[in-house]
């Protein structure tokens, strides 16, 4: 209590005295001397706050610029050096946005092929390797507790390739980007997937059912979590691919205008030299001109050249790569819901239009309408026999696929639970050989998108490939012109 | 209009009060029935034992029941006594069966593939993929019966909280799955009298301090099937204070093999599931026991359609059979499935069965 005021007494003194100190050397430096020094010979109107005169507006750096330019702009040699100025600068900033703007989008033209694109795919494969995975465990576990070699062989490559895949997916994603979080996340979960399934190979082998529940608890982790996170890092870099096109195939209109006014400037520049002195070339303008003009040129046809590309690469590779990667994820989901169906015999049930229906088969159905819908499209996108072709091998795969599914559905209907086994991962004429097919159609038919996409990105990126470099060192050549022209003219007045 | 008005006051009340009325007949006949002992059938081999439970409490007399449940279930007594008689006699049910044509003539039996010797699949069993196991062999001696071949049988395996709609929604024709015989189930279903007496057990790991049902269950995490008698067990007395009130029972499984897998895991400290069950789980892995003694009594029964009376006295007159039968039998399958993981068979054994629905 005693100390409070003292503490605030002696406070205030110094607290009062930083805005007296301050405010007062403060204000002048900024607005007085800076006027005094630029203002010249208005200046006392505006040293002197109490000016009984109609205050003359405050004078600015600029507003004293132009005054100049005005001044110097009364005589010739003063136009001259100004119009030179100005079209050096044109021409220089011509070049420096065509640099600027292409080189942006060839990073972006060049992020598609060799990034985005690329990354896209291997998400796509990512998520097909697990998915492949998991259904090669789950026939193995319908096939008796020694799965076949066959169906180890593909559950080892599932999570092989899954694994290096997750590698690349990893070395190309930035650290902080929700990507790398879920390649962190799948990172973490694939281990244990393999534990799971492990353990269930391990119990098998012994007779014992809890075996089954190791795999159906397997089974379930990879559902619920991986292939969700798999769905999602797809979705992912497929969006990033789509932002890269964006940017990479934008007119740059910013560097065409430029260019414009650029060769407009040069021009009338020549118009007026010829108006005054009857002369028709002025070398330095003349090459400066030339420059621009090629740039322009340049700029107009490797921009189109590229876009068209890249275009292509879109049409021809991107959109039928993304068709077929769906396609390729409804037969895996579906060959998956056609083993689950059998594995759990009925046990999971579902509502479908007030009939109760399994579960697993419900989502067969769905899986296997979204394939044909899939292989549909691709057909319609594939532009020659060597994309139809595979797509018309995989619809016929699909075709057979449903017919064989019915049949086994109706032995497992009819209560020949082994029947309907043999029906779908027994040799010949189950549905794994369908099954089969489509995922080799399938292989096949990306293979060759993949290679359209890469041709024709390829071009794109090509198209567009020293245009930066190129505008930079001619717009200085242009400029250098420029000036060396204008200079000419001036050296006429010495 | 009194009729009328009478059929809608029933509809009401109607499950409730023929609760009521059945148990309040249930405990009449209990008392009239040592004198009486019905069809004099002997009941198989130890079946003499009459469980103490069936003098009732006389509370069956209400006639206008109150709805609540609790009431309900308390004037249900001995659950596993509310069967029909047996009988040999055809009905609709069985006729319905029976009418189905070419390949789908075949008894729909609802199963587990996951109960360890109960029923399950051999995954060794090279090629075939045939379900076998003490409840497998009863379903063979019912089609066998029904249909006239055991293996006009087509299994649906379905999760324990499956069981009640797959009967209710017809999917399956009967269950034959480990399922208890209780009495919110009889208000489902029909059951058929009881094949097997087991009762909850805990299950942990040999290493765990857990000893049994009781204190050292606090503050674990104990797995049960969604559905189960054992959920349902374990919620009541945590509620009553029987288990103490921080016991986790926020894992629950489709099928009790499930809670194995998380106990391995060490997701779970413990298991409860039936005894029967729990012992089929502790064959599968030899770091796990069985702690304390079953602390509830139960007993598994064949489940139907509610109305479909003259399948239950058909199952019930098999079961009288099987039980009886001295070389394909109850003994038998017992020897085979269950003797080496399950002490005694007298313990399984279910006592003589009593039929005291009427209808």
């Amino acid at each position: 209590m005693t100390q409070s005021p003292k503490g605030g007494g002696s406070a205030t003194p110094p607290g009062a005295a930083v805005p007296t100190l301050s405010a007062v050397p403060a204000v002048p430096p900024q607005s007085g001397p800076a006027e005094r020094q630029h203002a010249g010979p208005g200046a006392p109107s505006a040293a002197t706050p109490p000016s009984p005169a109609p205050a003359q507006p405050r004078r600015t750096a600029f507003a004293e610029g132009v005054d100049r330019l005005r001044a110097a702009a009364v005589t010739e040699p003063g136009r001259l050096r100004i119009i030179g100025a100005l079209l050096a600068a044109l021409v220089v900033a011509f070049g420096t946005v065509t640099a600027w703007q292409m080189y942006e989008r060839s990073l972006a033209a060049d992020d598609v092929l060799t990034r985005s694109q690329p990354l896209t795919s291997e998400a796509a494969g990512i998520y097909s390797s697990l998915a492949d995975a998991n259904t090669a465990a789950s026939s193995g576990f319908l096939a008796g507790g020694q799965e076949t070699e066959a169906s180890r062989e593909r559950y080892e490559k599932g999570v092989r390739d899954a694994a290096e895949g997750l590698v690349t997916a990893a070395a190309n994603s930035d650290a902080d980007s929700p990507s790398a979080a879920t390649i962190t996340e799948l990172n973490r979960l694939l281990p244990e997937y393999k534990g799971l399934v492990e353990r269930a190979r391990t119990y098998n082998r012994q007779g014992f059912p809890v075996g089954g529940a190791y795999l159906r608890y397997a089974n379930e982790k990879m559902q619920q979590d991986m292939l969700p996170a798999a769905e999602d890092l797809y979705q992912t870099e497929n969006k990033r691919l789509g932002a890269d096109y964006a940017d990479a195939k934008p007119y740059p209109w910013a560097a065409l205008a430029l260019g414009v006014l650029a060769l407009a400037g040069l021009g009338w520049a020549q118009y007026r030299t010829y108006r005054r002195t009857n002369r028709v070339l002025n070398h330095g303008l003349v090459a400066a001109t030339a420059a621009a003009t090629v740039v322009l040129l340049w700029l107009v046809v490797g921009h189109s050249v590229a876009r068209s590309g890249l275009s292509d690469s879109y049409d021809h590779g991107v959109r039928s790569l993304n068709v077929l990667h769906d396609a390729r994820i409804a037969a895996l989901k579906a060959r998956g819901n056609e083993n689950l169906t059998l594995v759990a015999r009925g046990a999971e049930t579902t509502k479908s239009g007030g009939e109760t229906v399994d579960a697993y088969d419900f989502e067969f159905g769905k899986n296997m309408d979204a394939l044909g819908e899939g292989l549909k499209q691709a057909a319609e996108y594939a532009d020659d026999d060597k994309g139809g072709q595979p797509v018309a091998a995989a619809r016929g795969n699909m075709e057979e696929w449903r017919k064989r599914h019915a049949s086994a559905r109706a032995q497992d209907e009819s209560g020949n639970y082994q029947q309907a086994l043999d029906l779908v991962i027994g040799g010949k004429g189950a549905t794994g050989e369908c099954f089969d097919g489509v995922e080799d159609s399938l292989a096949a038919a990306l293979d060759h998108e993949e290679r359209e996409f890469e041709q024709a990105a390829g071009d794109g990126l090509d198209a567009m490939g020293h245009l930066p470099q190129g505008a930079g060192v001619l717009s200085g050549l242009g400029a250098a012109g420029a000036l060396l022209g204008i200079g000419r003219r001036l050296s006429e007045y010495r | 209009m009194r009729a009328r008005r009478l059929r809608s006051g029933l509809k009401g009340w109607g499950g409730v009060g023929a609760m009521a009325v059945a148990c309040a007949l249930a405990v009449v006949l209990a008392l009239l029935l040592p004198t009486v002992r019905s069809h004099g059938e002997p009941g198989g081999p130890g079946g003499a034992r009459g469980g103490g439970s069936g003098s009732g409490s006389g509370s069956g007399g209400h006639g206008t029941a109150h709805g609540s449940q609790a009431r309900a279930a308390e004037e249900c007594t001995d659950p596993e006594k509310q069967t029909l008689a047996p009988s040999d006699s055809d009905g609709p049910a069985i006729d319905a069966i029976r009418d189905r044509e070419g390949e789908k003539r075949k008894l729909v039996v609802g199963v587990d593939q996951n109960s360890f010797r109960w029923g399950y699949r051999d995954p060794n069993s090279r090629g075939a993929a045939e379900l076998e196991g003490f409840d497998i062999d009863l379903v063979h001696r019912i089609a066998e019966d029904v249909l006239g071949d055991g293996n006009a049988v087509q299994f649906k395996a379905i999760p324990t909280d499956q069981r009640i709609p797959a009967i209710q929604d017809g999917r399956v024709d009967m269950v034959v799955r480990t399922m208890t015989i209780n009495c919110d189930r009889l208000k489902d279903v029909a059951f058929s009298a009881p094949y097997f007496r087991t009762g909850q057990q805990v299950l942990a790991p040999k290493s765990s301090d857990v000893t049994g049902y009781d204190g050292t269950l606090a503050g674990k995490r104990i797995c049960t099937a969604a559905g189960s008698t054992a959920l349902s067990t374990l919620e009541r007395d945590r509620k009553d204070g029987r288990l103490a009130a921080d016991a986790d029972l926020g894992t629950t499984v489709p099928n009790q093999l499930d809670c194995l897998v998380r106990l391995q895991l060490g997701e779970v400290d413990a298991v409860v599931t039936d005894g029967a069950l729990a012992a089929s789980q502790a064959a599968q892995d030899p770091t796990v026991e069985l702690k304390g003694d079953s602390f509830t009594t139960e007993y598994y029964g064949v489940a139907m359609k509610k109305d479909a009376d003259d399948l239950v006295r058909r199952v019930n007159r098999i079961l009288a059979d099987w039980r009886a039968d001295p070389t394909d039998g109850w003994q038998h399958s017992y020897e085979a499935w269950l003797s080496e993981t399950m002490d005694d068979a007298a313990k399984s054994e279910p006592p003589a069965p009593q039929y005291l629905r009427e209808s």
